[in-house]
């Protein structure tokens, strides 16, 4: 689904990712750990067409997508959501959605049609499905954290991505909305059959759905292969379960 | 559109009969030649045309999130393009006006290629770049446009026909030019209304709450943003070639930096955030001028004065308090 191979990113002398080379099966969900500054924005970054790589190439379902645009990268089925919450606040939860569908259908050049009267069954069944079907009018901005983390991940399905990254999908969130926000995740990876590719500091939540580990430490890829190869990885252990635990 | 946010907003209320109030005010501003005096058509003329240049600006400022400082460039371009079709080349106004709008909008495409590459006051920098390097063509090219003498004497359009039109037999040209200028800007209007409501107008909002979000749900974002950068040129072009006319004379001044100033206050003045903010804006700033130039020379200080109080007093503009307001007295009601 997913194939990196040598890549590397630098900023001005200061070598951000350095040699990442990683294979995603499809309909896997697979998690990219590490301590704060180990590089894992940036690589995510370098996959989602924001940055452009000094070197290396990205695989999506073996087209070469390395360094186009984000828009581009959005319409060959790449999905993503952002570590700061990302939606279009003075919107409502549902024009927030069906504007996503105007877009990804190939009609946002019609001058011509009410967009209000667009779309309307599929932002509605999108809403029931990630849960805000009862938001519907409120404004994105006005919505709660937890609640704007669900919008911002219906924004992304709105586009039928086959490959969802999430940058951090539960930072600043309670143990509950948390413990929801990862049964949805896993209830429609499951539904969609997506393969899903996200980084996070819990390792619990980590643990608890990941099927496949990588391990990112001053940008080199130290580790890589199921949680409990991961978890028994002597280097890892050394370098970053170590501190945390 | 501020009625239909409110439809949809509203709670638990259902379909509501709604009055049309732009037919009502269109019918209105009509009957001014009939009712008022040749000053107040000759104002109401004025009011149109910068309503409609105000709310050309605002496709991009209130809409797509655009600031232009040099707005007043394809304004001038179309005034320009229409007085040197009409004068020059003695090309009929019904083929002048669209083609004003055309080349107006052309130029923007152009200018504009290059604006969205640049974000924030970058963008707004480069505008006004290419804003002033016009001015300074206009200003100079004495054989084509005239220089700093300008263009004089662009003639009206043929519409001495209106005359035998019932109740039309008494107008002047001015005034005939009036009903003219107010039909065009309602046609120019509606086309914009709908192109704010449309699937195009939804993208563009989103590029100005969020064109990082925005690119990811599959968003060109230069490409919108350039898009609509022609499309308002266009529009300004078109009010440009309207005010060329209705002043009798095209000069460099009309694309001077200045007025790109004026057009983004009477903007900000009415609420950029409403569709009908910027005609709002343009209405009252035009009045204002009028009335306090007949007091007092210093208009500027005026103008400065009314814009310090309304960016600290009523940040959203005239309809955006109004539109609290209301909304408090619904709440109270309601409770």
């Amino acid at each position: 689904m997913l194939e990196l191979s040598g890549l590397r990113k630098s900023f001005s002398g200061f070598v951000a990712v350095s040699d990442v080379s990683l294979r995603i099966e499809t309909r896997q969900i697979a998690a990219v750990i590490g301590p704060n500054g180990a590089g894992k924005s940036t690589l995510f970054n370098l996959i989602t067409g924001h940055l452009r790589p000094d070197s290396g190439r990205v695989l999506l379902e073996e087209r070469d997508i390395t360094g186009v645009q984000p828009h581009e990268a959005c319409r060959m089925g790449l999905g993503r959501s952002f570590q700061r919450t990302n939606i279009f606040p003075k919107l409502t939860v549902f024009q927030n959605l069906q504007a996503a569908f105007l877009v990804h259908k190939g009609r946002g050049a019609n001058f011509w049609a009410r967009s209000e009267s667009l779309y309307r069954d599929e932002a509605e069944a999108l809403l029931a499905s990630i849960g805000l079907r009862d938001q519907a009018n409120t404004l994105g901005g006005t919505l709660s954290y937890g609640n704007q983390k669900q919008l911002e991940l219906g924004l992304a399905l709105a586009s039928e991505p086959r490959l969802l990254l999430l940058d951090e999908p539960t930072a600043g969130m309670s143990a509950g909305e948390t413990h929801d926000t990862i049964r949805l995740l896993e209830r429609i990876a499951g539904e969609r059959g997506l393969t899903l590719l996200f980084t996070e500091h819990d390792m619990d939540v980590v643990f608890s759905i990941a099927q496949k580990i990588a391990v990112l430490h001053q940008g080199r890829l130290i580790a890589d292969g199921s949680p409990q190869e991961v978890r028994n990885d002597p280097e890892v252990r050394r370098v970053y379960l170590g501190h945390s635990h | 559109m501020s009625e239909r946010v409110e439809v949809a907003l509203g709670p638990g209320e259902g379909v509501r009969w709604r009055i049309p109030w732009t037919l009502i005010i269109f019918l209105a501003a009509l009957t001014l030649p009939w009712i008022g005096t040749r000053y107040d058509t000759f104002l109401g003329t004025q009011i149109a045309i910068y309503a409609l240049f105000a709310m050309s600006l605002n496709l991009l400022l209130g809409t797509t999130g655009l600031v232009s400082f040099g707005h007043a460039a394809y304004f001038g371009i179309g005034s320009y393009a229409c007085g040197i079709l009409m004068k020059t080349a003695g090309v009929p106004f019904w083929a002048a006006f669209p083609a004003a709008g055309l080349i107006a909008a052309g130029f923007a495409a152009a200018f504009g290629f290059f604006c969205v590459r640049l974000t924030k006051i970058y963008f707004a920098m480069l505008t006004l770049a290419f804003a002033q390097i016009v001015w300074a063509i206009c200003f100079k090219w004495n054989d084509f446009t005239g220089g700093d003498q300008g263009l004089p004497d662009v003639p009206f359009p043929d519409i001495g026909w209106m005359s035998a039109l019932p109740g039309f037999g008494h107008m002047r040209i001015g005034e005939q030019f009036y009903v003219l200028t107010l039909i065009l800007v309602a046609l120019c209007i509606a086309a914009l209304h709908r192109l704010t409501l449309s699937p195009f107008g939804r993208v563009l909002t989103t590029i100005r709450e969020n064109p990082e979000r925005a690119a990811f749900i599959g968003v060109d974002v230069r490409a919108y943003e350039l898009a609509a950068f022609a499309i308002a040129g266009g529009f300004a072009g078109l009010s440009g070639a309207l005010f060329g006319i209705f002043n009798r004379g095209v000069f460099a001044d009309f694309v001077f930096w200045s007025k790109s100033a004026d057009v983004m206050i009477m903007t900000i003045l009415g609420g950029m955030h409403h569709f009908w903010g910027p005609a709002v804006g343009a209405l009252i700033l035009t009045l204002l001028n009028q009335q306090i130039t007949a007091y007092t020379e210093y208009w500027p200080f005026v103008l400065g004065a009314i814009l310090i109080v309304l960016l600290f007093v009523f940040p959203g503009g005239i309809l955006g308090a109004l539109d609290s307001a209301i909304g408090r007295l619904w709440r109270r009601r309601d409770a």
